[in-house]
């Protein structure tokens, strides 16, 4: 924080460019994925329609994990430089992360219903993700009850390269695991996989745009308008206190 | 300095353990609970002779995880109430030591705990925990989430509320210990080929390695401003 | 700990969050020097003395003490910092006695020294009866004259001290004296924050006047503290 905005907190400087054109890509983009998932993809021959829902379901997975990492990152380099504006990342990260993580679990869900006759099952696989979100959500609960906040982010900081371990270990061990129903599209599907579909060169198509716009664009325009409004929150804070008298 | 790194270690463990021999308030409350919880579960799981195989490992690890809480939290609360946290961080030891130091007791009481739920478990329902495997596995697990057990203990006794947050910060954390100390209890207990369980109990001694590395590097960041 | 000898504190701030407690002190100590910190309550004395001991870490400024600079070289100087905090920072679960054999162990005070200095600080807080009583059954004066005893084990170089007459009787202001007299004239330096204004201790030369968070006076310690404190509050 500046000095001159430490004088004068709420004014938050105006959108750089590169954000709103980030924004704008990422709505364009969001858009062509969709149509290109849509429309273009063909439709697939047992799941019908509802397969179509998988171009959002596995990227906003792997986005999920560009914004957990961003949090790690932010964590390491808030340990390491001690400055404020890595640990406003790691926050945005583990907030669009989760965003991303529970879109994951609820379009899994609507897919699930029709192919496996169910909203949910204990699956080894489902329950890793639904542990994914709770994790995070124990990091904002946590991270609420901290109130001195030099402590608050280095705390949070060990919290959230903590979280990130766990969950990749979790992940890890789950895929050893063979006695999931959960169809794998990249490699080989376990045995009683149920509700698998071919990568043809159509899914490709409509597929990898869709991923690299959600591990890419998507969490960084986010994050970024996140990073943005805890400034913006700050100063909020700052005046609050300035107009007490504090 | 690394004998004096011992010789802080040993203070704090033998001041645990002092302590906790007056006051028996950790390993009493620790011991009771898991018991206690030992039987809710065979109430509520309604466990029969085929049920109690699969599920009395899962039972053993809850009941011993949960114990755990309770007792990392006052170990923790304990140094953080009367201030002497501050003072262990004044004194001039490295903060690993520290954290050994508390590790060492937190692992050591919830294992006096799970030394005594293995019998009880096995007069109770039957099965065969007594085993050198399982105790092996025991012992490396609890030694697993007292590691970061007693990190995020550290982390929790910091926040406004932490008996509350301590189970949610803890919990997802140590998935990957119980994941895989259930597994491999599991299959020692049902009598299965070592080929079989082994490899659980490989996994459960990684992950308690890579866990003590990253507590050990990130302690310091958790006790200092 | 280098032998330059002082405390140095350059435009040290403190914010907790937005809140600042501590606003560009900018002070020296000399090595034996006695100084009191004064203020009202709440206006960062405490927080100041955590700060010169390495607990809390500035949001901005310098702290050197013995030209080490602190946080980042506070291992440096731990073994030479003894603090009498507000809290007792002591096990209630444990004697007196085994409380400084804890301590003694982590200063690493070589074992044949230990149960020597233990039992003369414990002759001279006052404590030799209650050794082996558990520190849980300690009244507040007790509790304070064991901490006392456990800043002074290590003997250190300088001692910091956040109200240390509070919760004693006279007999133990007087036995506190003592123990600072002695202390200061073997060298040691002292910074020490208190509210008790109508006596100047012998021992002091030097006093900080903190008013809202920051330094209104720095300087030699009149006789006269009350007044001292009245202009540079009035002045502030």
């Amino acid at each position: 924080m500046t000095q001159h905005e430490a004088e004068n907190p709420l004014a938050v400087r105006p959108q750089p460019r590169l954000l709103r054109a980030l924004t704008i890509v990422s709505a364009l983009g969001f858009a062509g994925t969709l149509v290109l998932g849509l429309f273009v993809a063909g439709t697939d021959i047992q799941q019908g329609q509802v397969q179509r829902i998988f171009y959002i379901h596995m990227p906003s997975f792997f986005g999920a994990f560009t914004a957990f990492g961003a949090t790690v990152l932010g964590g390491i380099i808030y340990l390491w430089r001690g400055s404020e504006a890595w640990d406003r990342i790691a926050l945005a990260g583990v907030e669009v992360g989760l965003a991303f993580a529970l879109i994951n679990l609820l379009t899994g869900s609507i897919w699930a219903r029709p192919i496996w006759n169910t909203w949910w099952t204990w699956d080894p696989r489902l329950t890793s993700a639904a542990v994914m979100c709770l994790t995070y959500a124990a990091y904002l609960m946590l991270r609420a009850g901290i109130e001195n906040p030099q402590r608050r982010r280095s705390l949070m900081s060990v919290y959230g390269i903590f979280a990130f371990i766990s969950v990749l270990l979790t992940l890890f061990i789950i895929r050893i695991v063979p006695d999931t129903i959960h169809p794998v599209i990249v490699g080989a599907s376990p045995q009683n996989a149920q509700g698998a579909f071919e990568a043809t060169s159509g899914v490709v198509v409509a597929l990898l745009p869709s991923l690299l716009l959600w591990l890419t664009l998507m969490p960084i325009t986010l994050m970024w308008h996140r990073y943005r409004l805890a400034l913006r929150q700050e100063a909020v804070d700052a005046l609050k206190l300035k107009l007490l008298g504090a | 300095m690394n004998r004096h790194f011992l010789t802080a270690v040993r203070a704090i463990v033998s001041k645990d353990l002092r302590a906790e021999w007056r006051s028996r308030e950790l390993v009493g409350a620790m011991a009771l609970f898991s018991l206690l919880s030992v039987l809710v579960f065979s109430f509520a799981l309604e466990l029969d002779k085929n049920a109690r195989e699969e599920a009395i490992s899962g039972v053993l690890w809850v009941s011993l995880i949960f114990a755990s809480l309770l007792g990392f939290n006052r170990s923790l609360a304990l140094e953080q109430d009367q201030g002497s946290l501050d003072a262990l961080l004044l004194a001039p030891v490295s903060r690993s030591a520290i954290f050994v130091g508390k590790l060492l007791g937190n692992c050591l009481f919830t294992l006096l705990v799970a030394l005594a739920l293995l019998p009880l478990m096995t007069a109770l329902y039957g099965v065969q925990l007594l085993d050198g495997w399982a105790l092996l596995t025991t012992i490396v697990g609890v030694f697993g989430f007292s590691v970061i057990g007693t990190l995020l203990a550290t982390l929790a006794v910091q926040t406004r509320s932490r008996e509350a947050l301590l189970p949610i910060a803890l919990l997802p954390i140590c998935l990957p210990f119980l994941l895989t100390a259930v597994r491999a209890t599991k299959g020692i207990v049902s009598g299965a080929p070592p080929s079989e369980w082994r490899v659980w109990l490989q996994l459960l001694a990684a992950i308690t390695i890579i866990y003590l590395v990253f507590c050990l590097l990130l302690y310091r960041f958790v006790l200092e401003e | 700990m280098s032998r330059r000898g002082l405390i140095e504190v350059q435009r040290l701030s403190k914010h907790f969050g937005w809140r600042s407690v501590l606003r560009e002190l900018d002070f020296f100590v000399h090595r034996g020097e006695c100084a009191l910190l004064l203020g009202a309550n709440g206006s960062g004395k405490s927080t100041l003395l955590r700060l010169l001991c390495g607990l809390s870490r500035a949001t901005s400024g310098v702290i050197r003490i013995g030209g080490w600079s602190l946080p980042a070289e506070a291992s440096a100087v731990r073994a030479q910092i003894g603090l009498l905090a507000h809290r007792p920072l002591l096990y209630e679960n444990l004697t007196a006695r085994e409380n400084l054999d804890f301590f003694a162990a982590l200063y690493a005070i070589p074992p044949a020294e230990r149960a020597r200095r233990r039992d003369d600080l414990l002759a001279q807080v006052g404590l030799a009866a209650r050794a082996n009583s558990l520190v849980r059954g300690f009244s507040r004066g007790m509790q304070q004259r064991l901490s006392l005893a456990r800043a002074l084990l290590h003997q250190p170089d300088l001692l910091l001290l956040d109200e240390p007459y509070t919760g004693l009787d006279s007999a133990g202001c007087a036995m506190l004296d003592g123990l600072l007299t002695a202390a200061s004239r073997s060298g040691c330096t002292i910074i020490m924050s208190t509210h008790q204004l109508e006596r100047k201790p012998a021992y002091a030369d030097r006093a900080l006047i903190l008013a809202g968070g920051s330094l209104v006076y720095a300087g030699p310690a009149a006789n006269d503290l009350a007044a001292l404190y009245r202009q540079a509050s009035a002045s502030a």
